[in-house]
This record gives C-alpha cells, sequence and structure tokens, in this order.
C-alpha cells in the first residue's frame, strides 16, 4: 500500500517536471544592473566627446574664431580675440620633449639594470622606491618644479638668463614623474622575455650587456615603444606641474628658460576663477580639453596597436 | 687555420667587450641612483621647508596690554576676557561668544584668541630647515641688526594645531582642517559613485559578458579612458555635474537653500567628477582579482546547484575582495592626490568654514597646496610644504594599508 503510493508520488512528480528553464527575476534584475555597470564606461566616453565636442563647436562659431587662423596664427590673446594655437602647443611640445629626454633614458636604463642586472634583493628594495615615485601627487612635485629646479637651474646659468617661471624646470621635473612609469612597463616588458633566449645568448659567448641589449631589448621592444607613447601621452596631460612652475601667460617660444603656459596649464588658470558660462573662455577650454582628449586617445590607441601587432610571443 | 684565426679574433676582441660591458653597467646603475637621488632629493626639499626659524613682529605690542605691571601672557582668564571686550568691537566680541562662550573657554583658548586677533604677528622673514641647523647665530645677528622689535623663534610648521586649525589669511594662525574635511567629504561620494559601478562592471566583464565585439568595446574603452587625462575629466564634470546638473549638486531640488553653495561647485560635484576619473582604475584592478579566482571553485558552486549570481556573490566576490579592496584603495589614493580637475570643476579658492553638507562649497588638502604654492611669500611656501607632509603621510597610511590587506588576506590556489 504503501509503496503503492509512493509510485504515485514520484509518478506524478516526473509529470510535472518542467525542462523550462525556471524564470529568476531576481538574477535578471542583477544581471541588468551588472550590465549598466559595464556600460557606464561608454556613457563617460560619450559625455566627453558630446559635452567637449558640442562646446567646441560653438567656440568655433563665437565671432572672431576661425578654426584656420587657430592652427595657423602664433598668438593666443582672448582679450583681442585672438587664438592661435602655437604658443601653448610649442609649450606643450618643449616641456613633453625635455620630460621624455630625461625620462626614455633614464627609465630604459632603470629598467634594464632592475631586470637584467639586480639581485632579487636589490630588486626587492628598489621597486617600492619607485613606486613610492610613482604614488607621490603630482601638485608635489609642482612645488618641488618651483621651490628646488627652478632656483637649482638658475644657480647653474645664471639668475638674468632663467626666469622664475619657466618650461626647462617644469620640462625636468615632469620627466622624473614619468621616470617610474616608463621603468616599470619596460620592466614587466623585459621580464616576459623567457630565460632560453637569454641562455642561448650567453651559450654563444655573448656578455651580460650583448645579450642585455642585443637580445632582450629587442626582444621586448612592442613593450618598451608602448611604454614610451603611454609616457609622452601623460606628459602631455600632465597639468598641475606646469600649472606651478611653467609660467602663466602663453609664450611663442622655443626656449626652456623663460616661461610659456602650455594646454593644460592654461586650462587650470583659466578655469581658476568664477567661469561665467556660454563665454568665450568657457568655450576655448573645452575646444582645448577636446584637442587634449583627442591627442591622448590617439597615443594610446597607437601604443594600444603596437602591443597588439609587434608583440613577439614564445611559448 | 681558418677557424683558429676566428677564436684568436673572438678571443682579441674579449677584453673590449667586457671593459663597455663593465662602462654601461655602471651607467644603469648611475641612472638608477639618479632616481633615488631624486626622490630624496624632493622629500629633504619638503621637509627642508616644513621646519626652520620663523622672524615675526608683533602688530600691537604686548607690552601696552600689561595691567599694572602684569605682562599679558601672566593674566588671570577673567582679564584676558575684560582685555577682549575692551580691544574688539562689541559685534565681534558677540561673534566670539556665540561660536562658544567665553565662560567655557580655557584660559589658553582665550590666551590664543588675543594672540591672533589683538597681538597679531607678523612674519618677516622665514629660514629653511638646513640654514637654521647650520647658521643660528647668523640668523640671530641679521634679526636683531634688520628687525629689532622682531622675535625670532624655530617654528615648526607641521604641528597638531596644523592639522586641527581652519584656514585663515594668517599664515602663523593657519591650518588645513577645512581642507582635510573637504578632502574626505569629497572621496565619499568619489567611493560612493566608483565602488559599486566600478566593481558591477568588473563582474559583468568577467562572469556574465560573452566573448564579441561589444564587450571588446566596452574593455577598449576602460583601457583608453585609463589614459585620459585627469584634466578632461574635470572639465566633463564642470559640464555634466556642475552646469547640467546644477539643481541636483547644489541641493535645490531637495529643497535646500544654501546660500554657501556655489552654484553647482560643491563637495558633491567633485566627489562625482573624481568617481568618473578612478572608475576604469577601479574596474581594471577589480577585473584581476576576479580573474584570479580559479575556475574550479566556480565549478563546484554550480555542481551544488546554486545560480550564476549565487556562486558570483557567495564565492567570487568574498575570494576576490581583497584584491578589489586593494585595488580601490589604491585609486583612492589617486584620487586624493587629484588637483587639476577640481579646480576646473570650481573649487573655492578661501574658505574657512567646514564642509557641512553634500552641498557646501570645498577646497581639499592638493588644492590648499596649489593655492599657497602659487603664493610668492615663504611663509605660504613653509605651509605648503607642511601640507605636503600631511598628504604624504595621509597616502603613505593609505598605501600600507592597502600592502597589509594583500599580505594579510590573499590566498593562493
Amino acid at each position: 500500500m504503501a509503496e503503492l503510493t509512493l509510485k504515485k508520488n514520484t509518478e506524478k512528480k516526473a509529470s510535472t517536471i518542467s525542462l523550462h528553464r525556471k524564470p529568476r527575476w531576481g538574477e535578471t534584475i542583477i544581471q541588468g544592473l551588472l550590465f549598466f555597470s559595464g556600460f557606464f564606461s561608454i556613457f563617460i566616453t560619450l559625455g566627453i566627446v558630446y559635452e567637449l565636442g558640442k562646446e567646441a563647436f560653438l567656440f568655433f562659431q563665437m565671432p572672431g574664431v576661425d578654426l584656420l587662423a587657430t592652427i595657423t596664427t602664433t598668438e593666443w590673446k582672448p582679450h583681442v580675440n585672438k587664438f592661435g594655437i602655437w604658443p601653448l602647443l610649442t609649450s606643450t611640445m618643449m616641456t613633453t620633449l625635455i620630460a621624455m629626454a630625461i625620462a626614455i633614458p633614464l627609465g630604459m636604463s632603470v629598467a634594464i639594470y632592475l631586470s637584467e642586472y639586480a639581485s632579487p634583493r636589490v630588486r626587492n628594495t628598489l621597486k617600492p622606491i619607485l613606486e613610492v615615485l610613482a604614488g607621490i601627487p603630482t601638485i608635489v612635485y609642482g612645488y618641488f618644479a618651483l621651490t628646488f629646479m627652478t632656483p637649482l637651474l638658475r644657480e647653474i646659468f645664471g639668475r638674468d638668463v632663467v626666469q622664475i617661471y619657466n618650461t626647462g624646470s617644469a620640462g625636468l621635473v615632469m620627466g622624473i614623474l614619468i621616470l617610474p612609469l616608463i621603468t616599470s612597463m619596460t620592466e614587466d616588458s623585459l621580464s616576459a622575455v623567457p630565460r632560453s633566449l637569454r641562455e642561448a645568448a650567453y651559450g654563444v659567448g655573448g656578455t651580460k650587456l650583448e645579450v642585455a641589449l642585443q637580445i632582450v631589448v629587442p626582444a621586448a621592444l612592442s613593450g618598451i615603444a608602448a611604454a614610451i607613447i603611454v609616457g609622452i601621452s601623460r606628459a602631455i596631460g600632465e597639468t598641475m606641474i606646469v600649472a606651478v612652475a611653467a609660467g602663466a601667460g602663453p609664450n611663442f617660444t622655443f626656449s626652456p628658460f623663460v616661461g610659456a603656459e602650455t594646454i593644460t596649464g592654461h586650462i587650470v588658470r583659466i578655469s581658476g576663477g568664477d567661469l561665467s558660462y556660454d563665454s568665450i573662455d568657457y568655450n576655448s577650454i573645452f575646444a582645448l580639453g577636446l584637442f587634449l582628449f583627442l591627442i591622448t586617445l590617439t597615443l594610446n590607441i597607437i601604443s594600444q596597436a603596437i602591443v597588439r601587432r609587434f608583440r613577439e610571443v614564445y611559448e | 687555420m681558418k677557424e683558429k684565426a676566428i677564436v684568436q679574433g673572438f678571443a682579441n676582441n674579449l677584453d673590449g667587450r667586457n671593459r663597455k660591458g663593465a662602462v654601461w653597467h655602471v651607467l644603469f646603475q648611475a641612472s638608477t641612483i639618479v632616481g633615488i637621488i631624486a626622490l630624496i632629493a624632493l622629500l629633504f626639499n619638503v621637509i627642508d621647508s616644513a621646519f626652520g626659524y620663523v622672524a615675526y613682529e608683533a602688530r600691537v605690542d604686548p607690552d601696552t596690554l600689561s595691567v599694572d605691571g602684569t605682562p599679558v601672557e601672566d593674566q588671570s582668564k577673567e582679564q584676558l576676557v575684560a582685555l577682549v571686550q575692551s580691544t574688539l568691537s562689541s559685534g565681534a566680541y558677540n561673534k566670539l561668544e556665540n561660536e562658544k562662550s567665553f565662560a567655557l573657554r580655557s584660559r589658553e583658548e582665550v590666551y590664543q584668541l588675543i594672540v591672533e586677533r589683538i597681538i597679531r604677528p607678523k612674519v618677516v622673514q622665514v629660514w629653511k630647515l638646513w640654514p637654521s641647523l647650520t647658521q643660528a647665530d647668523e640668523i640671530r645677528a641679521t634679526v636683531t641688526q634688520d628687525y629689532p622689535g622682531a622675535e625670532l623663534d624655530f617654528v615648526s610648521w607641521l604641528t597638531t594645531d596644523f592639522v586641527t586649525r581652519p584656514q585663515t589669511s594668517e599664515p602663523l594662525t593657519a591650518g588645513v582642517r577645512t581642507a582635510i574635511l573637504g578632502s574626505l567629504w569629497t572621496i565619499l561620494f568619489t567611493i560612493l559613485l566608483a565602488f559599486p559601478i566600478g566593481v558591477g562592471a568588473a563582474i559583468y566583464l568577467e562572469e556574465y559578458a560573452s566573448e564579441n565585439w561589444f564587450s571588446r568595446i566596452i574593455q577598449t574603452n576602460i583601457n583608453n579612458l585609463a589614459g585620459v587625462p585627469s584634466i578632461v575629466y574635470g572639465i566633463l564634470g564642470l559640464a555634466i555635474f556642475v552646469r547640467a546638473l546644477e539643481a541636483f549638486t547644489s541641493g535645490k531640488i531637495f529643497g535646500i537653500v544654501n546660500l554657501t553653495s556655489a552654484n553647482g561647485r560643491t563637495v558633491l560635484s567633485a566627489g562625482l567628477t573624481l568617481g568618473l576619473l578612478v572608475l576604469p582604475i577601479i574596474i581594471i584592478n577589480a577585473q584581476e582579482a576576479i580573474r584570479a579566482v580559479p575556475r574550479s571553485l566556480r565549478n563546484a558552486s554550480y555542481g551544488v546547484g546554486a545560480t550564476k549570481w549565487q556562486t558570483v556573490w557567495s564565492h567570487v566576490l568574498p575570494t576576490a575582495l581583497p584584491g578589489i579592496l586593494t585595488g580601490t584603495i589604491l585609486a583612492i589614493s589617486r584620487a586624493i592626490g587629484e588637483t587639476a580637475p577640481l579646480i576646473v570643476v570650481g573649487a573655492s579658492t578661501a574658505i574657512s568654514f567646514d564642509p557641512s553638507s553634500p552641498f557646501s562649497k570645498f577646497t581639499t588638502l592638493p588644492i590648499q597646496i596649489y593655492q599657497w604654492t602659487s603664493r610668492p611669500q615663504d611663509e605660504f611656501r613653509s605651509l605648503a610644504a607642511a601640507s605636503i607632509l600631511v598628504l604624504l603621510v595621509l597616502l603613505l597610511s593609505l598605501n600600507a594599508s592597502a600592502v597589509l590587506l594583500r599580505n594579510r588576506f590573499s590566498r593562493r590556489f
């Protein structure tokens, strides 16, 4: 009797089991929220492109502003409606160039030293030091540029040659700022080169230097190139060092000893006060911001493409 | 024969090659040392300015304040209160009385008040730490010669008072409490925005998204956003949070009419802007932490019948949590040090009252450093150096807690 009931029950159960997926509304809602979070970053990019694009467009619609004049003339004087981007661009290039002249050779040397020469003990002490350098806020570097590097330059080259604000000291300190970035990216790609390659090179009689420079560095070249490009993009977008130390006022010059405002420095100075909406200054910082965004975006995309395209893959 | 010549040539060259190797070795080592020297110079430069001799003159000679031959520093509290009452205007006195009743103030507090409001010392010259230690006698001689009325004191610009006092325009009594509170308020909203969305996005990309063009676009986009200059986020924040969402960020839609909220240039706008800035960093770090959770853990969970979300919530997230938190702390320390976007969003230049709501005007520690650094007088540079030390200590303790967290809770599979 009991057996029969049991059998009946199981039969009944089996007949109601559905092979369809049970709808789980909680899971669906959560999945929707997660999808929204994932999609949120797209909104940020769209927001940047839309807002900056819109205001930059309005900027070029303003009377007296003209795209052709902006990219061909060499005077940026908002109060008399002169918007030639070159003075801002040359000082941005100056600081970037000086920074990279410091950061590329030093950064690569440090990376090669850490990955090829240093003993594990030395490496374990030096890497945290580099991380500390990388974690210091840029305003502190700005303070360092103004109160240490500038007096030092004025001491070396003469007070009448070097102005209080100059692109040279900003560029040098920016080089120190970017050094840990280049070092850590380069070091990562150097240590990704397999041991066997080095051992083969030692086997045919290479010295340590030859192995490092002729075998390991070429094998890691895509990573090193990416590091350099990311460094350049970081230098172009760097703001506080130039805002503090490079000078306030656009200046079309190629001398590293005189003050000249960079793109980022100009944005900071203009927006320092209470900026009124829809004024020409307000719109101009969006145009400059869009320009910065496009340059750094292009550089970042190039660096990612280099890594993808030229990466040497070893098993 | 030919073979021997090659070996010969190889051996002949060996000394030269070794020498070249040694030279480059030294060069590589020297570069590393240059990097370390840069760090030491930076720290030394900050510490050098944060301590040292200060010569200051009183705007009101304390001798004129003595009563019956008792100098002002020895007077009783009642005498000091009477002095405050008789010297300051009744409006100023009542304001002080409203802030904190004189009956409740200690004698020390009243004396401090007299120094700040009546004697008002004025800095005439500042020396750095190194000359203060090595040329103390010359400094004393200079002061007695150039500023006969001035007093010379060895001052540590970084004191507990410096951390707890609000900002003022007087260098000797200025502090960074306003700025520290501003930083903390700002960071609160940064975390509220960036942490849930960042972790959510990481979970979506690692656990839910299938390998297709769409998730590749999101991934590439996140990587690119991480490389966008911070000032561009500032401009975005200005356009969206300060201008377009002004009713929200100034608290108008909540019916809060706050006269001090400057048209959306508020703590809330600043925090949300920094939230957008650190979001890609949090996502990338959280993704790495989630990716480190082994497949077998998930499969075991599915095997006992858990749903996808149950698996993620009860197994993947707890295992990845130390990594996620470490990454978040690092992102937050980046946000705390950011200056440029906040200037664009509209940090206030000089506010002495503490932020009290999301809709308050704000200043933060890096902004304060920027303002003091841009002033030409040495005493403000010293204040900037002292606030840099506060900022570095804050960041260092955050980073140390991140490292501890990683070492304490990280599990290897």
